[in-house]
């Protein structure tokens, strides 16, 4: 019974990875009809710029012989890094994107993935092969309740993870951008003529998308410290399917998606062997999608009827 | 002049859907256009909205200004025209209230924005009994209700109809162009676009007659209505 708690506290803390990075995906789908494929890069670039911000305010603070609580450089490092990540996401729906918006979609998924490869090796050509560690930020303090150990990381991750979903979920049905996003995801083609500017929307989307990754990449970074110019490729590609399994465009399907990726993976590894475990996890997940197409809440409609 | 258009020029890929076409509309007054299916209605308004290209040597002025330069929001937030498109195009996953504030997205005139919503809602009350319901389970009839009055709360200076008559019973019809009128009334240009060229006729003062993507004819309603081609072609003879 401990064990399986266990595994249920790592597979909550898998489930908000990919599921907020698998939010990205949806929500750019949900209004452009568009897969970003840059977005596993984005949630890299946004862990290495996390990794700078963290690294950054240690020195300022040692340098001003200040011991700068952890959970303070946790909340600046976060807020920080999704602001400068968000600016990065900006960009790529401007330089990548915008000008292939009447172009065929396949067209603007090659670019995105050329310009995920420009990230990586970006990266790799400014940072060099040196591998980096995410700092620590907050100590450890390992809880045992009842013979179920656990991590105040794990339950930080989780909890930040939840909040930031809670976040999202305000934003897009409590204030106006959230309405034209909405209304964008069932209509885009009306909505300019309810004097909304698809140039401000697009890359609103794409900056919270990005936003979303980076917290994710500093929460991976608090729990796995390696960083790697190329970690962003299985777990982007990881949420994308999550987010598919979620129903394109969903946002709710999406975050549900990535904890249920989160369980299934888990679960498979404590029953077979753990290089088993992507084979059988997403055998299941392919299983389930022959049955669902559409994923949990996708829709085979769509009113993108020209005007 | 409120709205002056000519040698309007629009082509989608290979197939050109407008040549040349030209017409114009005095502030306050109610215009239609009438024409057979693929004559080129839609794609006029969709053009003065811009959300097709007009191609080189396409004249539109709006007010003085020259509603080429203008995005298609902007066309809205700035110029002033609203677009009803066809098939009323709402946003069925908002709920009517939400459909009638997103249009307001770019105004900041608060106190105005809520004498609109009461104004959309003294001539729609069935707008105001349905306000928090998905716009996706209203009746044909309150759609449209819906899309006019959504278009009202862009803040228009003229209103563009495409076929707002489409799918309603008579009854219904005519209540609708009562509310159209009295919209007019209050200081709206209209621009209406309909197959059905009878009660487009009875209820605009002027009309163009759009064949093929060219202005055929034009003139007072009440000409029009009683012209020979017209009515052989368009009122049943
Ligand atoms: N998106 C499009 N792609 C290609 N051709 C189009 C498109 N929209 C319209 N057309 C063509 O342009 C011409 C004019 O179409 P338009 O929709 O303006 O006609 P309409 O007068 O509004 O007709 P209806 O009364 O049926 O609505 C038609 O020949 C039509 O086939
Ligand atoms: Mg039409």
């Amino acid at each position: 019974m401990a064990f399986f708690l266990q595994n249920v506290i790592n597979a909550l803390q898998w489930g908000s990875f990919y599921a907020l990075i698998a939010l990205g995906y949806s929500m750019v789908y949900s209004i452009l009809m568009l897969f970003n494929f840059t977005h596993g890069d984005i949630f890299m670039t946004g862990t290495y710029i996390g990794f700078g911000v963290a690294t950054a305010l240690v020195a300022l603070a040692t340098a001003l012989s200040w011991s700068m609580p952890g959970w303070l450089l946790l909340v600046l490092t976060i807020i920080i890094a999704m602001f400068l990540t968000s600016i990065l996401g900006v960009v790529v729906e401007r330089v990548g994107y915008r000008p292939l918006r009447e172009a065929p979609r396949a067209s603007a998924a090659i670019t995105g993935l050329m310009i995920g490869i420009m990230l990586e090796y970006g990266n790799l050509a400014i940072l060099g092969t040196q591998r980096y560690n995410f700092p620590s930020i907050i100590e450890t303090v390992t809880y045992d309740v009842g013979g179920v150990f656990f991590t105040n990381k794990k339950i930080l991750i989780v909890g930040v993870a939840l909040l930031l979903m809670i976040a999202l979920h305000q934003f897009i049905h409590k204030t106006r951008w959230g309405m034209a996003m909405r209304a964008m995801s069932y209509d885009f083609q009306v909505v300019p003529l309810m004097g909304v500017s698809l140039n401000v929307i697009a890359p609103m989307t794409f900056a919270i998308g990005s936003a979303l990754a980076a917290a994710g990449g500093i929460l991976y970074g608090m729990a796995y410290p390696v960083l790697d110019p190329f970690m962003g490729i299985l777990l982007g590609w990881k949420s994308f399917v999550a987010a598919i399994l979620g129903g394109r465009g969903s946002i709710l399907g999406a975050a549900l998606a990535g904890f249920l990726l989160g369980f299934i993976e888990i679960f498979t590894a404590m029953v077979f062997p753990s290089t088993f475990r992507d084979l059988i996890a997403y055998s299941i997940i392919l299983l389930i999608l022959t049955f669902r197409p559409y994923g949990f809440f996708g829709q085979a409609h769509s009113a993108q009827l020209r005007l | 002049m409120q709205l002056t258009v000519e040698n309007l020029h629009v082509s989608y890929g290979q197939i050109k859907a407008l040549h040349g076409l030209g017409f114009s509309i005095v502030q306050g007054e109610i215009v239609c256009i009438i024409g057979a299916n693929g004559a080129g209605k839609s794609t006029t308004l969709r053009a003065i909205s811009r959300l097709v290209d007009a191609e080189k040597g396409s004249h539109m002025v709006f007010e003085g200004k020259d509603l080429l330069k203008f995005q298609p929001d902007k066309v809205v937030s700035e110029l002033g025209i609203s677009h009803v498109p066809e098939g009323r195009r709402l946003f069925g996953n908002l709920t009517v209230m939400e459909n009638l504030q997103l249009a307001t997205f770019a105004r900041r005139d608060r106190a105005l924005i809520k004498e609109n919503l009461e104004t959309v809602f003294e001539i729609f009350p069935r707008l105001l009994e349905r306000e928090s319901q998905l716009s996706a389970t209203l009746s044909g009839g309150e759609q449209q209700m819906l899309a006019v009055g959504r278009a009202y709360m862009t803040g228009r200076k003229m209103m563009l109809l495409d076929e707002p008559s489409m799918g309603l019973a008579p009854l219904m019809m005519l209540s609708m162009f009562d509310a159209l009128k009295e919209i007019n009334r209050a200081g709206t240009t209209i621009l209406l676009v309909e197959q059905n060229a009878r009660l487009a006729l009875k209820f605009a003062q002027r009309g163009y007659v759009i064949e093929n993507g060219r202005i055929v004819l034009e003139g007072e309603s009440r000409a029009l209505l009683e012209n020979p081609d017209v009515k052989k072609a368009y009122l049943g003879g």
